[in-house]
């Protein structure tokens, strides 16, 4: 009776995505034989040469795990993620831009038209007299080459298909990865679904280790090259943005461990909706004036709050897209 | 079909409510257009508020509070005011026209200012038109 517990089956993809999330996957170094004594890798386009069409004729529900990292931009990020949906017992929104739209998400400040011209008119480096533009089909001889439509939107997954669980992070803690994918191996007690994995509860400021006073009041807003850093001191009291107050902890606070404010990749609290409207409040509350001339001017020195405040969340914020 | 617009007021409980309750006693008549939401100061007015107001259909929303010096609280108000600037610079970076969003301070005796402030604010969204923030965030579901 050595019979044994059957392999997991694993699968990796990316949407709309840098990379960086596969190869925090890959940062499990050793730790990696583990995780393939434990599951067998089916589908992870970056490192295997699975086909779309292996992954279409699995059955249904043959996939242990999915981690879908990238943002859902184009039809073709949109039919994997439905696929994937299908295929996949559990499906993780894994990393920022999956779990909350991400960097990518930023183009939903643009419309699709926007973007095509400026990439294929005006950029620096571009020259198109012709003015060519990306078609979805284009007839040749030999018949019709089809690419991806572009979308006008960038969504997070969970606008798309059905999602198990969260995993935040730009990229995720390899750990929390790990410790997540341990849990279900040994087939612990898995927590509710729609629950975000990997991460805290609380707001960065809980975890940071920098000195807080409660004397927190600011003349004018810095860029993080303005200041001469101690180190030490609140990045909020000396004037820096930092998205803290407002995201989510887990990531054992290694952009601020680095010397860096915190940029909100691992989304709002538990709780909260917005990270942009908590961060605004946050914002507010530090301007040392009652002046509203002077309250604007200092508000002035704050290079694109939109941008600053939703650089992760934009397309699951409140107010998703430019209108 | 005549444009009616909806407004959301947040009123603040001690001055603001009370001022535009003093317009209600003193039988003034003004423009039917807001919906009063009462809260215990301005500086509760979470920048989350405000913008669920507007995707909720809202097309202008007013935000009154204490005269400077006069609050309550001692200093909501002042917050109130500086997210009130930001969520200016915000919602004009996300295409919603800054006029829709108004902060105005209301004493408890000042019932003549708020249905004033009333007519007013609802004469410029009239003129502005509808808000199109809920419906384009509808059709992108």
């Amino acid at each position: 009776m050595n019979e044994q517990k059957p392999k997991l089956k694993l699968a990796v993809y990316w949407g709309a995505a840098c990379g960086g999330c596969c190869v925090s996957v890959l940062d499990v170094h050793e730790k990696l034989f583990d995780v393939v004594a434990a599951a067998d890798l089916v589908f992870w386009p970056v490192a295997l040469d699975t086909k779309y069409q292996d992954v279409e004729e699995m059955h249904d529900g043959f996939i242990d795990l999915t981690l879908f990292n990238g943002a859902v931009r184009n039809s073709e990020n949109e039919h994997i993620a439905k696929l994937l949906r299908k295929k996949s017992k559990i499906l993780v929104a894994y990393g920022s831009c999956s779990h909350l739209g991400g960097i990518p998400g930023m183009a939903n400040f643009f419309t699709k038209e926007e973007i095509f011209r400026r990439v294929y008119e005006e950029s620096e480096s571009t020259i198109n007299p012709e003015k060519i533009k990306p078609q979805p089909e284009y007839k040749v001889t030999e018949g019709t080459l089809e690419i991806p439509v572009f979308y006008n939107d960038v969504r997070p997954l969970d606008k798309v298909v059905d999602v198990d669980y969260y995993l935040p992070g730009c990229p995720p803690q390899t750990e929390r990865l790990v410790e997540v994918f341990m849990a279900i191996v040994t087939g612990a007690q898995l927590p509710p679904k729609g629950s975000v994995v990997g991460a805290g509860s609380k707001a960065q400021c809980e975890e940071c280790t920098r000195t807080k006073t409660d004397n927190k009041l600011i003349k004018k807003f810095k860029r993080p090259w303005e200041i001469y850093d101690d180190g030490v001191t609140c990045f909020m009291e000396q004037g820096v943005i930092c998205m803290g107050p407002a995201t989510r902890s887990g990531c054992g606070h290694r952009c601020i461990k680095g010397n860096a404010p915190c940029r909100g990749c691992y989304g709002p609290t538990a709780d909260v909706t917005d990270t942009g409207a908590k961060i605004m409040s946050a914002i507010a509350s530090i301007i040392d004036s009652k002046e509203p001339a002077e309250i604007e001017a200092i508000i002035e020195d704050i290079v694109d709050p939109a941008g600053t405040f939703y650089r992760f969340s934009l397309p699951s914020a409140m107010i998703r897209r430019r209108l | 079909m005549e444009f009616r617009p909806q407004i959301i007021a947040f009123l603040c409980n001690w001055c603001s409510y009370t001022g535009a309750d003093l317009a209600g006693t003193q039988r003034m008549k003004y423009q039917p257009n807001v919906r009063a939401i009462r809260v215990m100061c301005s500086g509760r007015i979470e920048p989350t508020f405000v913008l669920r107001a507007f995707i909720r259909g809202a097309d202008g929303v007013l935000v009154c509070g204490c005269h400077p010096g006069d609050c309550h609280y001692q200093e909501g108000n002042y917050r109130c005011l500086r997210r009130y600037h930001l969520l200016q610079k915000y919602i004009q970076q996300m295409g919603i026209e800054q006029e829709r969003l108004k902060l105005e301070w209301i004493s408890a005796s000042e019932g003549k200012q708020f249905a004033e402030l009333v007519n007013s604010f609802t004469e410029t969204i009239t003129e502005l038109g509808p808000c199109r923030l809920k419906q384009v965030m509808e059709e992108l579901t």
